[in-house]
């Protein structure tokens, strides 16, 4: 379960360190953007000794590597990869090739290291014009692939476009990384929400996210992580009907009906799956019933 | 053995970090610590210090550590980044 996940700047100690008690579902390590050219190594070195060492028991560890144009990426892969960080985040993701790229390196580390292949999974990272065409390839590109995820800033910039609170400008791109992530059975998890004082806009936009179909939302400040945790956690209404989804399921079988209806409306397979997904969460969550 | 060849640095002043000068040096480690928290943890400090050094192969250097409140895993990184500059290999 990743419904919120929380860039961490890979070389600001004081931000790694408290990453675990900070209510994310994961935290990415972040060693492209928010770490300067000159201070690669260090952000390495730290972000390798703050998963060996720090307790991330209950959040998932995601590490941003630089991007396969840059000179870092293969050095980053070498340094993190005995970790076994859950996941391994690519920037500027724009072909099927670039994930093939990684994941054969990724597939050579784990080798060297005594691993089983795709132990560690890749979510590829959607932030050019090209990547946002590509998306189905990119997502089908690689076993090793586990979620697409929505990169707004670098996308807008490649647009030619402003980026606005309002994001109709990126309606499109989360739509088609929506699709193209559920066609190949992977998840999807959109952008940050920018304005870290914006309490109501953050709200607004990760409802936004949940509804176009979102599994979660990334965010680069501690603030926002318990609006998106409670956004994209199932409602008590929620939990209360997929469990009269499956009463009702189970009733219908018992009396042999071929069809089965609840509250006036007839329960499908996609009603059942759908309820099945939330109780499934539910229970993740601890707010499941004992007897599902 | 590793060699320290030239004078080099890793981390920050900032709160949580330390600040890790090292320089070649021909009597051993010559260790200066300084940190806020050094009466409770300086002998800890010191001992995590010497033992990257020495996990680092560095048996001479002048090593200056400048502690702001890190814990040890932000002080093994520092001074492993520090060794690998002073060595001149990243």
């Amino acid at each position: 379960m990743r419904r919120s996940l929380l860039f961490l700047p890979g070389n600001t100690p004081n931000m790694l360190i408290n990453g675990s008690c900070l209510g994310s579902d994961a935290v990415i390590f972040d060693l492209e953007d928010a770490v300067s050219p000159a201070e690669k190594d260090a952000a390495r070195i730290l972000v390798r000794n703050t998963m060996t060492y720090m307790d991330f028991r209950g959040c998932e560890t995601i590490v941003r590597i630089n991007g396969i144009d840059t000179p870092y990426w293969q050095e980053d892969l070498d340094e993190v990869l005995p970790c076994r960080p859950n996941l391994i985040l690519l920037p500027k993701t724009g072909t099927a090739a670039d994930v093939q790229t990684a994941d054969a390196y990724m597939t050579q580390v784990e080798q060297r290291l005594g691993l089983a292949p795709n132990t560690v999974g890749l979510v590829a990272l959607i932030e050019t014009a090209l990547g946002v065409e590509n998306a189905f390839a990119i997502a089908s590109a690689s076993p090793r692939v586990t979620a697409l995820f929505l990169g707004a800033e670098d996308l807008t910039a490649d647009l030619q476009c402003k980026r606005t609170k309002e994001s109709r400008e990126i309606e499109y791109a989360r739509t088609r990384l929506v699709v193209a992530a559920r066609a190949a059975g992977v998840d999807v998890y959109d952008t940050p929400f920018t304005d870290v004082n914006d309490d109501e806009g953050i709200e607004v936009d990760a409802l936004h996210a949940k509804a176009l179909g979102f599994t979660g939302k990334a965010s680069i400040s501690p603030r926002h992580v318990e609006v998106i945790n409670r956004v994209f956690s199932p409602s008590q209404a929620d939990i209360d009907y997929a469990y009269e989804v499956m009463e009702a399921i189970r009733i219908g079988k018992e009396q042999g009906k071929g069809a089965v209806a609840l509250r006036g409306k007839m329960i499908d397979a996609p009603i059942v799956a759908r309820a099945q997904r939330t109780i499934a969460m539910a229970q993740e969550l601890g707010l499941g019933r004992e007897e599902a | 053995m590793t060699e320290i060849v030239r004078s080099a640095s890793a981390g920050t002043m900032e709160s949580s970090d330390v600040y890790v000068e090292i320089e070649p040096g021909q009597a051993g480690i010559e260790l200066r610590l300084e940190s806020v928290v050094k009466g409770q943890f300086g002998p800890a400090i010191e001992e995590v210090v010497r033992e990257v050094l020495d996990q680092c192969g560095v048996e001479n250097a002048k090593v200056s550590v400048r502690d702001r409140g890190a814990l040890d895993c932000v002080i093994r990184s520092r001074v492993e980044t520090a060794v690998k500059r002073g060595r001149g290999n990243t």
